[in-house]
């Protein structure tokens, strides 16, 4: 599974940049996000409450950044155990540009899921994957820019 | 006993009225004091190291009584699960056995792997700490492509087992085979996936187990169709309690279809452990966790290739199937896609050779093992589609390709070329009698009358064959079963009058308390209201087999009979005495010994009482009491064989299969209640029509998620997805068992898919489609049509 979109973002690149690395900011954008600690600079641990069909559950886990590559964008990706629900991983390359004074920030999502929430709600994970992509860079979008010029989450 | 409960009588069956009014007892229902609930934690992933698992926070949570891992089991030294079939590959070494511990010691080797076992005082306790406990996992790639299985490369399941390969088997003689290819005028090839089915019984698996610290017994409730099975498992392999320390009792079984016949870990952990926390251990499957950890059915990959002479006759059959066997290998799956499905080869024909090579792979899935009709519905599945795809390549009708093949009526008993020895049959009358009741005649008036409405409408035979009534113990053995075949009965003639049959065989559906009772009160003359049928617990009930390969009339029955004869033996010489007479001379009568030629008489009630109440009685000669106990073993498996014909209507616009009408006429031999034999075969029927059309387990060919986990994604077929069947039988009597009967609890199942898939092939047929894989979902369909234009 793959979603891409695209968000225009009215800020300056390096802002964005800087957005995307501070613990504050994805707490506040990470949909379900009850915490989120840093470890180092590339390292978070986070707790993330998730609903995928029928099955709800608590991710604990890891987020980590890598690819980095300031002010272009890098690779977060995060990876929880639901418990007897099993497992979420997935991570999204973020890839910034510059485009007259505002930043364009392009994302490339992948998701998997195993255990209970695969066996009852595969088919509804590249909705979910697409929605809570759009929750997230949506809100992220909103949080760090002027609002967003124009929001629109394409599918590849 | 009268004609309206005696044998060949439509008698309702005594356990609806409970069943019926929610008064059966099933394990879940037991009422045990002071008792804890398990939940076992599941590997979500289909193959990990498991580098840890720390259980210190859920050890913690509320209600929690003790928490289990694989290390526990080890540190006990908890035997591993067994296979109780030793194959023989073609090398002559037993299959490989690798290990099957009772829970995951190192690595995960699918999804509902169990990692650990927790005990609560409640079930939501229970679960609620499982989710505390933590498990890093060291995700590694699965294998879980069957058709890939022993590539290069291919992960592997067990070190146990290098390549996957668990064992390369064949029957027959491949030379024999390839010489009959050599002269062959056509030769049809044919490759097939038999799909993974999940068997969804209508009660999930449940085990319930209480430890006496007193007596140092212990009691294990579950859900299986054969508990003294179980039990002898449990004790000589995987426990080590002694058999008379541990009483098995199988309650009212909400379905088994085989799912129930094997000895699963979570039984095996309730057991143990309730001896560990000092209370009672209950637990009952979810549905997801049914769906994820009952030994899934069929799932083969063949390829086979059918060699014909000019006219039409069978030269040779060869196929080459790999069978997956899952993560591990359950009780008898070894012996599923071998003697259970390779011997059967032959079907109805004459096929003079047949050469089978049969590899069975082991995958990141959940294990393989029995599902009804266990290796003769995927032999079906070829025989009839080869067959069928042959007339169509050769241009000749179905049925008298068939029928110029049949084995004659005068070659019984029947040596086929793998192994069997068919014992009787006479299979032309049976398709004349199913073309008959379904019409063929009229059938492409009908199809041409469907192509007005712009469907496509086809019709497709299966004429199957199993051997069944398992079975002859000594070719059991010669055959690597580790287990006797025979069965054993009980009958207790109570003092005032009223029986109860003690059977080894279990009934889980099969209304063994309706037919085992029909069968005693037409023997013995008793009211069938009188006689008690009591099954299920080993320390109430003689040590039997229990009940699957549609075995519990052939065998059970036979046993039943046996202890019968000897009731009327012992009655017999007691009424001898009463009337003075000599045994000679005393017959039995719907229930009256009588002395020929006289009026004297002693109806079997009252020689029973003289036997508890020996005032008058030869105490010299014969002891007193009336409880006779018998042992069958049967010469040989049992042959039931039919025809059924499925005609189906396409609609090509949306890919959408509709099942119009389906005849089966079945030879079962003697039947004894002919509603109980058509529900089976009702029953067997839309099974084998959700394998055709719905069902299908599908996991994930890279990560081996269980993808079809759910009735969201599986889809069971419903009484709206099957037309009113058309029931008909011919009778041949097994010429080897007491009662003359053979098998009918698979029937349907068996023949079923094949005769739905060759109905969708023949509609489609005018498109030009060849292959259409099982199931025939919409999309599938549309996929050939359009595909295919």
């Amino acid at each position: 599974m793959d979603i891409k979109g695209e968000y225009r973002i009215a800020a300056p690149r390096e802002k964005v940049f800087a957005a995307l690395n501070d613990a504050e900011v994805l707490k506040a954008c990470i949909p379900g996000c009850e915490s989120l600690e840093k470890l180092s600079d590339t390292e978070m641990t986070a707790k993330v409450r998730l609903r995928i069909g029928p099955v709800s559950a608590a991710f604990s886990g890891k987020v980590t950044l890598s690819d980095i590559d300031p002010p272009n964008g890098y690779k977060i990706s995060g990876e929880g155990q639901g418990g007897v629900a099993g497992f979420a991983k997935g991570g999204a390359s973020v890839r910034l540009t510059d485009d007259a004074g505002t930043t364009v920030l392009a994302y490339d999502v992948d998701a998997q899921v195993g255990g209970k929430i695969a066996q009852v709600g595969a088919r509804l994970i590249q909705g979910t994957a697409r929605k809570l992509a759009d929750q997230f860079f949506g809100k992220f979008a909103e949080s760090v820019g002027a609002p967003p010029l124009a929001a629109a989450a394409e599918p590849a | 006993m009268t004609a309206e409960t005696g044998i060949g009588a439509r008698v309702k069956r005594k356990e609806d009225q409970r069943f019926l009014t929610g008064t059966g007892r099933y394990v879940d229902d037991l009422p045990l004091a002071r008792a804890t609930y398990a939940y076992f934690l599941r590997s979500p992933h289909a193959h990990a190291k498991i580098k840890s698992i720390d259980t210190g926070a859920a050890k913690a949570m509320p209600g929690v009584v003790e928490i289990f891992t694989g290390k526990d089991t080890a540190d006990a030294k908890v035997g591993g699960l067994i296979c109780g079939w030793v194959v023989k590959g073609k090398d002559g070494q037993p299959h490989k056995a690798p290990p099957h511990p009772v829970m995951a010691l190192d690595t995960v080797r699918y999804v509902g792997d169990t990692v650990a076992m927790v005990v609560a005082n409640s079930a939501d306790e229970a679960r609620d700490a499982a989710e505390a406990i933590k498990v890093d996992y060291e995700v590694k790639p699965a294998n879980v492509d069957l058709a890939k299985a022993f590539d290069k490369g291919t992960p592997e399941v067990h070190a146990e087992a290098p390549g996957n390969l668990i064992y390369d088997w064949e029957i027959g003689v491949k030379a024999d085979v390839d010489a009959a290819f050599a002269k062959a005028a056509h030769v049809t090839k044919l490759d097939l996936v038999n799909n993974r089915l999940i068997p969804n019984a209508m009660e999930p698996r449940a085990a319930a187990a209480e430890y006496d610290k007193g007596t140092g017994n212990y009691t294990l409730w579950s859900t299986s169709q054969n508990p003294h099975v179980l039990r002898l498992i449990l004790s000589a392999f995987v426990l080590g309690i002694p058999e008379h320390k541990l009483r098995v009792i199988a309650p009212d079984v909400g379905g088994g279809f085989g799912s129930k016949i094997f000895c699963y870990n979570e039984e095996t952990m309730v057991t143990w452990a309730a001896s560990r926390v000092g209370r009672p251990i209950k637990w009952t499957a979810e549905r997801a966790e049914s769906f994820m950890t009952d030994a899934h059915g069929r799932d083969h990959v063949t390829h086979a290739e059918l060699a014909l002479d000019k006219d039409g006759k069978f030269l040779g059959l060869k196929v080459d199937t790999i069978a997956n066997m899952g993560a591990y290998l359950s009780t008898f799956s070894t012996a599923v896609p071998t003697y259970l499905y390779a011997t059967l080869l032959a079907g109805q024909y004459t096929t003079p050779v047949i050469h089978a090579n049969v590899r069975a792979a082991l995958t990141h899935t959940a294990p393989v093992d029995a599902y009804r009709g266990a290796g003769r519905p995927e032999a079906t599945f070829v025989i009839e589609s080869i067959v069928s795809k042959a007339a169509a390549e050769l241009k000749m009708d179905p049925a008298e390709l068939r029928r110029k093949n049949f084995i004659p009526a005068d070659a019984f008993p029947y040596q086929t070329p793998v192994a069997l020895q068919y014992d009787s049959g006479n299979y032309p009358p049976i398709i004349d009698e199913a073309m008959k009741m379904a019409d063929y005649k009229g059938f492409e008036s009908r199809r041409a009358e469907a192509k007005s409405r712009g469907k496509l409408r086809g019709i497709g035979f299966s004429s199957y064959i199993e051997a069944c009534g398992l079975g002859p113990s000594r070719v059991i053995g010669q055959l690597g079963g580790g287990v006797g075949q025979w069965e054993s009965a009980q009958i207790k003639f109570n003092p005032t009058g009223n029986v109860q049959i003690l059977t080894g065989a279990h009934s889980h559906g099969q209304s063994h308390e309706t037919t085992f009772a029909q069968l005693v009160s037409d023997k013995l003359g008793v009211p069938i209201e009188n006689v008690e049928v009591v099954h299920g617990d080993t320390a109430t009930t003689p040590f039997g087999m229990g009940s699957y390969g549609s075995r519990s009339l052939a065998v059970g029955g036979s046993a039943i009979m046996k202890a019968a004869d000897k009731v009327i033996a012992k009655g017999k010489k007691i009424a001898a005495h009463l009337m003075e007479a000599d045994v000679a001379d005393v017959v039995f009568e719907q229930g009256t010994f009588k002395v020929a030629g006289t009026d004297k008489n002693v109806p079997l009630g009252a020689a029973v009482f003289a036997a508890y109440v020996p005032h008058n009685y030869p105490l010299e000669e014969l002891e007193p009491g009336m409880d006779e106990n018998a042992f069958y073993d049967p010469s040989n498996f049992v042959y039931p064989a039919g025809t059924q014909i499925c005609e189906v209507e396409v609609d090509p616009e949306t890919g959408v299969v509709e099942v119009v009408n389906h005849t089966a006429v079945d030879d079962f031999g003697n039947i004894i209640n002919p509603m109980i034999v058509e529900g089976q075969v009702h029953g067997g029927i839309v099974q084998g029509v959700g394998q055709a059309l719905m069902e299908n387990a599908v996991y994930d060919k890279e990560t081996g998620q269980l993808v079809s986990g759910s009735y969201m994604d599986y889809t069971m077929p419903r009484a709206d997805d099957v037309p009113s069947f058309k029931l008909g039988n011919k009778v041949t009597p097994c010429p080897h068992n007491p009662l003359g009967v053979k098998g009918c609890g698979e029937a349907g199942a068996i023949a079923a898919p094949a005769a739905v898939m060759n109905a969708v092939h023949d509609a489609l047929a005018p498109l030009g489609v060849t292959h259409v894989p099982m199931p025939a979902t919409p999309q599938t369909v549309w996929q050939a049509i359009h595909g295919g234009k």
